[in-house]
């Protein structure tokens, strides 16, 4: 295939600009998604305060009562289970993998972990209502009621066993992979030379790992442990399969809640009926947006220094 | 000797925390095999929905099986048209500079962006287009959910390449877009099927985005604008009916939707392990 070289560098350029249009796109798209829900939900953003929004405790469409707080409140708290669940785990799984695990053993338990990253969120949902749900109602549940009378946020009456308990569980395993292949590699990034430093002085492996390893790396754990928050907050199906889908906000562990998502997923096909309802929808997707911008951002730049190094 | 022991403890409170959490996928794979298997049966995959299906009456999930292969195919197609020139760009055209960081940025938190989002989103832009519930919606949302995945696989795919091999190719006087498309992608040839396996086991999989645009019926869809059944849908519907011969169901198609995305994440990571026996970095 022979071309004049002006005939290539006409090419050169064409392309050059034709992939610039794509980057454009893939980049601004981030932006678009924010303003096209913005927009959309404008007219209900005009017609009540956002304050009215944010804490209403009503959420009664057709008499156009759109309080969200008892979805933000059930956000918060299947996240907040989500996280003192993973937390522990991950930051002892991530420990293992990068600091004492062998080879072998490593290259067997990565791809596992990779592997939960990608079973889909329905086949998280069926297991919840299979086995996560199924145990809290028989076994943790009458539990509670015996002998949790008097615990604040874990006495309970009764349990159905989805609940926020059931949705913090399945959603805990869902950001397994996110935090612990972060850390791992936060871990891993932390110098050699400082780890021999702090062993050749004397220090056990434990010692070593505590007041040096984790310590340089604090910044860095705690933006895998941020990217897990904003991978829990906007988590769907599986959630929505497990939590109850009651719109009140829980007081124990054991109640049902209605996250932010599964109240958009539920309801989105029938907003066509009532006024505003697909406003406060849209309304409601881009709250949810706006938190997991903000923790994912504060993520890559406040204490991502270190991850922007070293990972990408 | 205080010190030896707590040692000890770290090490088996961490061996144990990793037991746990590979536990937790063999307990999810055991569960949905366990009890999808007795479920699936040869109609389930061959036959669509007949009358009166979601009561326990016969047919099977072929309308869903069928709808996921098209969506996720047609996402991903659409997805690679946009995010390949992307990932070039970035490699060849902008290097390592202040731009490039500042778009890798924006693509990394687009990729944490909640895919029921981007379904709301693609309703939105439904709604603009006059389409309704439709294959086509189905695979725009979709194919929007799966850039910023796709895009992050093939570009660190990309950045791994070694310079020299580009410096070469300048040296005999290529242009840069011969060079990017001729050197650096076949170079990284692997690692972008990686990629886009990847972006098509999440496409597949993913239920929100498609809930809204995508629609569901019990046909095989003939034509774009037609709505489609997917398998997460057919899983989530299946749930929602209180026949237990129905609930059995779900259980076969998520036993059938997780051995698809396993296949898709296996042979992603054949196709990676290929690629790094490729490159030196």
């Amino acid at each position: 295939m022979y071309m004049t070289a002006g005939k290539r560098r006409i090419k050169d350029i064409i392309a050059g600009r034709a992939m610039l249009v794509t980057t454009a796109f893939s980049t601004g798209l981030v932006f678009a998604i924010a303003m096209g829900l913005y927009l959309r939900a404008r007219p209900l953003l005009a017609s009540q305060p956002l304050f009215g929004l944010f804490f209403g405790e009503t959420w009664l469409p057709s008499e156009g009562q759109f309080g969200l707080k008892p979805f933000i409140v059930g956000t918060v708290w299947v996240t907040a289970i989500a996280i003192i669940i993973a937390l522990p785990l991950c930051l002892l799984t991530a420990v293992f993998l990068a600091e004492y695990a062998p080879q072998r053993v490593r290259s067997i338990v990565k791809p596992l972990i990779d592997l939960l990253a990608g079973i889909p969120s329905v086949v998280y949902g069926v297991w919840g209502i299979l086995v996560v749900v199924p145990f809290i109602a028989d076994r943790l549940g009458p539990f509670a009621v015996a002998n949790l009378k008097s615990v604040p946020y874990l006495s309970t009456e009764y349990s159905a066993g989805f609940s926020v308990l059931a949705g913090g569980v399945v959603l805990a395993i869902m950001v397994f992979p996110v935090i612990i292949s972060v850390s791992e590699e936060v871990l891993r990034a932390v110098p050699a030379e400082q780890r021999e430093a702090a062993l050749a002085l004397g220090a056990t492996k434990f010692e070593t790992i505590r007041k040096v390893v984790i310590r340089k790396a604090l910044p860095g754990l705690l933006a895998a442990v941020v990217l897990g928050v904003s991978r829990a907050l906007g988590e769907t199906m599986a959630v929505l399969m497990v939590a109850g889908n009651v719109p009140m906000a829980p007081k124990s562990v054991f109640d049902a809640c209605y996250p932010l998502p599964a109240l958009i997923a539920n309801n989105y096909g029938e907003v066509m009926s009532i006024p505003m309802y697909d406003s406060a929808l849209l309304g409601s997707a881009l709250i949810l947006l706006i938190f997991v911008l903000f923790f994912n951002i504060a993520a890559r730049t406040v204490f991502g220094r270190m991850l922007r190094e070293h990972i990408q | 000797m205080k010190r030896r022991i707590s040692e000890y403890i770290f090490i088996g409170l961490t061996t144990a925390a990793t037991v746990i959490v590979a536990g937790c996928l063999i307990a999810i794979l055991a569960a949905v095999a366990i009890k999808g298997l007795p479920a699936l049966k040869w109609s389930m995959i061959t036959q669509s929905p007949t009358g009166g299906y979601y009561l326990g009456g016969g047919g099977g999930i072929a309308n869903a099986i069928v709808g996921s292969l098209y969506l996720g195919l047609g996402a991903t197609a659409l997805a690679l048209v946009i995010s390949l020139p992307t990932c070039l760009y970035l490699r060849v055209y902008l290097k390592k500079g202040r731009c490039a960081s500042w778009i890798r940025l924006s693509l990394d938190v687009l990729w944490g962006v909640p895919s029921i989002v981007f379904g709301a989103f693609g309703f939105t832009i439904m709604v603009l287009l006059g389409l309704r519930a439709s294959l086509l919606a189905g695979i725009i949302t979709v194919a929007l959910f799966e850039l910023p995945i796709m895009i992050r696989a093939m570009d660190e795919v990309l950045t791994m390449v070694p310079s020299e091999l580009e410096e070469a190719a300048y040296a005999l006087g290529a242009t840069r877009f011969e060079t990017g498309a001729r050197v650096v992608l076949r170079q990284a040839l692997p690692g972008l099927v990686t990629g886009i396996l990847l972006a098509f086991g999440r496409g597949i999989g993913d239920a929100a985005s498609v809930l809204f645009t995508a629609g569901f019926t019990d046909n095989i869809p003939c034509s774009l604008l037609e709505p489609a059944a997917t398998l997460p849908l057919a899983i989530f519907f299946h749930l929602g009916t209180p026949f237990e011969e129905v609930h059995q169901r779900a259980y076969a198609s998520a036993l059938i939707l997780t051995i698809l995305v396993l296949l898709a994440s296996t042979l992603a990571r054949v196709f990676a392990t290929r690629f790094s026996k490729h490159t030196w970095r």
